[in-house]
């Protein structure tokens, strides 16, 4: 039989040989699908009423919940604390606006093709922090003033990544060249900074900003508790987002260099014009990854005393007139962080995906 | 005739627009801006020690400590100087990073190898692992574990019972303890016989095998030498080990070895979470390995054990050592996540405590910073080792 007469293979029983291929293929495969559909089988029903059909949602009151399934009434009733901490209520509009600016800014960019998304992006990078310092702690244009002890919650942990990245953006580019620097002084001030800052974990950076930076500056001139976390993180992170950058400087070939060199351009026009333009695009996914992880640590500062959204749970957790809403407490945090993370991950991979143009040797 | 010649080349660069100059004035600006930053600070801060009454120097190591510590390898009592409290809370840490690293890397390469499973179930699974792990703070899962799951164990008086020898409670996991009685020698004895046999004959093997192409089966004979030698060497010395088992006393367990449930928490929140990055980073290392490779070795006729063993794994390695090795550089700084749940680590007793009581800051952190710094450095450095023995020796 030639190939031009070979009928199409059939088309029926698809699911069938699917299952054939894909979950019974040989002895073993066959146990270990058995195995692991009775552990699911077995762990979804109890999860499923713990979370939805046994579970509380409306009432007033910690009486309204059985004890059987979930208690999702305390996150509701306490949502307002999670989110905003100590926030004066009737001043929440300023959070909630900041809020609003920052998903108009940034959910475009999932969108492809969003008309303006590019310059949506820039303002939610150079505009919203502007923005933000004078809305949120208030004290002008006639707005009342709000202490930062006061801010928590939902609103402290996205402050403070934003904060940290946005901030540690120009350190890291600053000492990813001062890496790749021909002067072995400044290479070598870099290398310092850099390793001795990545070596440490986070809590010792913020224990030191906490407990040793007060005695590091002349006397009289005092921050509050969260500058001094925003302070700690942000050299900390600067160190981090220094080797993301560094990468995309090594991966900008030779000639890119040389041919500035050749223009007759100087050291930091070269630089700002065309090499940075070209190593920071590369980057953009790595930097996104980086941020991932420092969201993820900011959960960190509430070991320092701040509230951020887990010490604002963890705080209420142990309230007795709510009996055993650890989990339920939990498990809204976890969901929350995992919106976002999975959402600016997966973000991040189609970015990967869309600048990896094919140039790459 | 000598012709006069004219030099008509341009005169020298100015010397300000000569490259060695100008990198020579910027590094010494660069120096001289980090000596006056250092200089402030340290002002700064001596000034400032002095205004609080801050004694400076070590001196304060050798004092008595006076606080208690929950869990210690090394022997310590409150009447112990502060220097003990340091090597206390550094083998702490110490410990845990191992115990993390250990599991981490196990589960880590078993998930990573599910995740390419063909079989579409456990596929699946291991993503959906991976996925919600490493999306959750690590802070948020050591909470879970701490405060939602293993605080909601059952009393002392109720405790899950293994075999009357281990038991399980919410205040931790108690397990028998190997006493080694006299006679104990001979078995230490026989373990390094079998050990140096197992040598002895690998290195026997792969010499016969390059001279006569036979392949002799070290690896059954060295798994009997290495489970027999011990067991005969055990008997003939009379039996020299008896178990001290844990047992209710009054309100709490005593004897046998206690797991506090700081530790226990701590340890399956490090080593799930470090283990769904190892789990992606195994994934991309088999994924590296070109499909040739193993239609290579197939072609050679080797079975798919030797394959895998001697193809696949040697260069997926290759690509997974050294993101392994910063995922590991991760969990020994993630273990300082201790603190907020009271595990005495390093960063709890020696940052917490200590420093509190003596007020001592500086020295305290710069202590610590050191340390980790130093575990740093050594991780890299052997892992940096073994990366140069398994790269590509091209010829």
């Amino acid at each position: 039989m030639t190939e031009s007469t070979m009928k199409a293979p059939k088309k029926a029983l698809r699911p069938v040989k699917w299952m054939r291929e894909n979950l019974f293929s040989g002895w073993f495969n066959t146990v270990l699908t058995l195995g692991v559909a009775y552990l699911l089988v077995t762990s979804v029903g109890p999860l499923l009423n713990w979370f939805f059909l046994d579970a509380n949602f409306v009432g007033s009151d910690p009486s309204a919940c059985t004890g059987v399934g979930a208690c999702w009434l305390f996150i509701s009733q306490r949502l307002n604390f999670f989110i905003y901490g100590f926030y004066p209520d009737e001043l929440q509009w300023r959070v909630d606006v900041m809020f609003l600016l920052l998903a108009v800014s940034f959910v475009p960019q999932f969108i492809e093709r969003f008309p303006g998304r590019k310059w949506l992006g820039l303002f939610g990078i150079f505009g919203l922090p502007i923005v933000g310092y004078f809305l949120i702690p208030g004290g002008s244009f006639g707005l009342e003033e709000v202490q930062s002890s006061k801010w928590g919650g939902l609103m402290l942990t996205l402050i403070l990544a934003y904060i940290g990245i946005i901030a540690s953006l120009p350190i890291g580019i600053l000492l990813a060249l001062g890496r790749r620097s021909e002067m072995p002084i400044i290479r070598g001030i870099c290398v310092v900074f850099i390793e001795v800052w990545r070596a440490v974990p986070l809590i010792t950076v913020l224990f030191m900003a906490s407990v040793m930076l007060p005695l590091f500056l002349p006397e009289g001139v005092n921050f509050e508790k969260l500058a001094r976390a925003l302070i700690g993180i942000t050299l900390w992170q600067s160190a981090y987002m220094a080797e993301v950058i560094r990468g995309g400087l090594q991966a900008i070939p030779r000639g890119q260099y040389e041919a500035a060199d050749a223009l007759g351009l100087g050291y930091w026009r070269k630089m700002g014009l065309v090499i940075l333009p070209q190593a920071l695009k590369m980057v953009i996914p790595g930097i996104v990854n980086t941020f991932i992880s420092l969201f993820k640590d900011t959960t960190l500062v509430l070991i320092i005393g701040l509230f951020d959204i887990l010490g604002t749970v963890q705080s209420t957790v142990t309230d007795p007139a709510w009996q055993n809403v650890a989990i339920e407490g939990y498990v809204f945090v976890a969901f929350c962080f995992w919106v976002f993370c999975f959402g600016i991950s997966r973000y991040s991979q189609n970015l990967e995906r869309k600048l990896d143009t094919g140039h790459k040797t | 005739m000598k012709k006069q010649t004219i030099d008509t080349r341009p005169a020298g660069p100015k010397p300000w627009y000569d490259p060695r100059v100008r990198s020579l004035f910027f590094q010494a600006i660069a120096i001289a801006l980090v000596f006056w930053g250092g200089w402030i600070l340290v002002d700064n801060t001596l000034s400032n020690m002095e205004s609080r009454g801050i004694s400076t120097g070590f001196g304060f190591l050798g004092e008595t400590a006076g606080f208690g510590i929950i869990m210690n390898l090394v022997p310590y009592d409150a009447t112990m100087s502060y220097g003990r409290t340091f090597w206390v809370g550094l083998t702490n840490t110490l410990l845990v990073s191992a115990m993390g690293v250990v599991a981490a890397t196990i589960l880590g390469f078993i998930i990573g190898v599910a995740r390419l499973s063909s079989n579409w179930l456990v596929a699946k699974m291991a993503l959906v692992y991976i996925e919600v792990i490493r999306n959750i703070p690590l802070l948020l899962q050591i909470f879970f574990w701490y405060f939602a799951v293993l605080s909601n164990l059952p009393s002392p008086r109720q405790s899950v019972d293994v075999g009357g020898a281990l038991f399980l409670n919410n205040r931790g996991l108690y397990l028998p303890d190997p006493v080694t009685q006299e006679g104990f020698g001979i078995v230490w004895g026989g373990i390094l016989l079998a050990i140096a046999a197992v040598v002895g004959i690998r290195i026997w093997a792969k010499k016969r095998q390059l001279a006569t192409g036979q392949i002799f089966p070290t690896f059954k004979v060295g798994v009997a030498i290495l489970v027999l030698v011990p067991i005969i060497s055990y008997l003939v010395a009379g039996r020299p080990l008896e178990w001290d088992l844990p047992a209710l006393r009054g309100f709490n367990f005593g004897g046998g070895i206690t797991i506090i449930p700081e530790l226990a928490a701590l340890w399956i929140a490090l080593s799930l979470y470090t283990a769904s990055f190892i789990a992606e980073i195994v994934r991309s290392g088999i994924l590296s390995v070109s499909k040739g490779q193993t239609e290579a070795s197939k072609a050679l006729g080797l079975p798919n054990g030797l394959t895998l063993r001697l193809v696949v794994i040697p260069q997926a390695m290759r690509v997974i050592i050294p993101p392994l090795t910063s995922q590991y550089l991760n969990l020994v700084k993630n273990s300082s996540l201790a603190t907020a749940i009271g595990y005495p680590d390093l960063v709890a007793v020696f940052m917490g405590t200590t420093l509190n009581q003596t007020g001592q800051a500086v020295e305290v952190v710069a202590i610590t910073m050191a340390v980790y710094l130093t575990i740093s450095l050594l991780i890299s450095l052997f892992m940096n080792i073994y990366n140069r023995a398994v790269a590509i020796k091209e010829r």
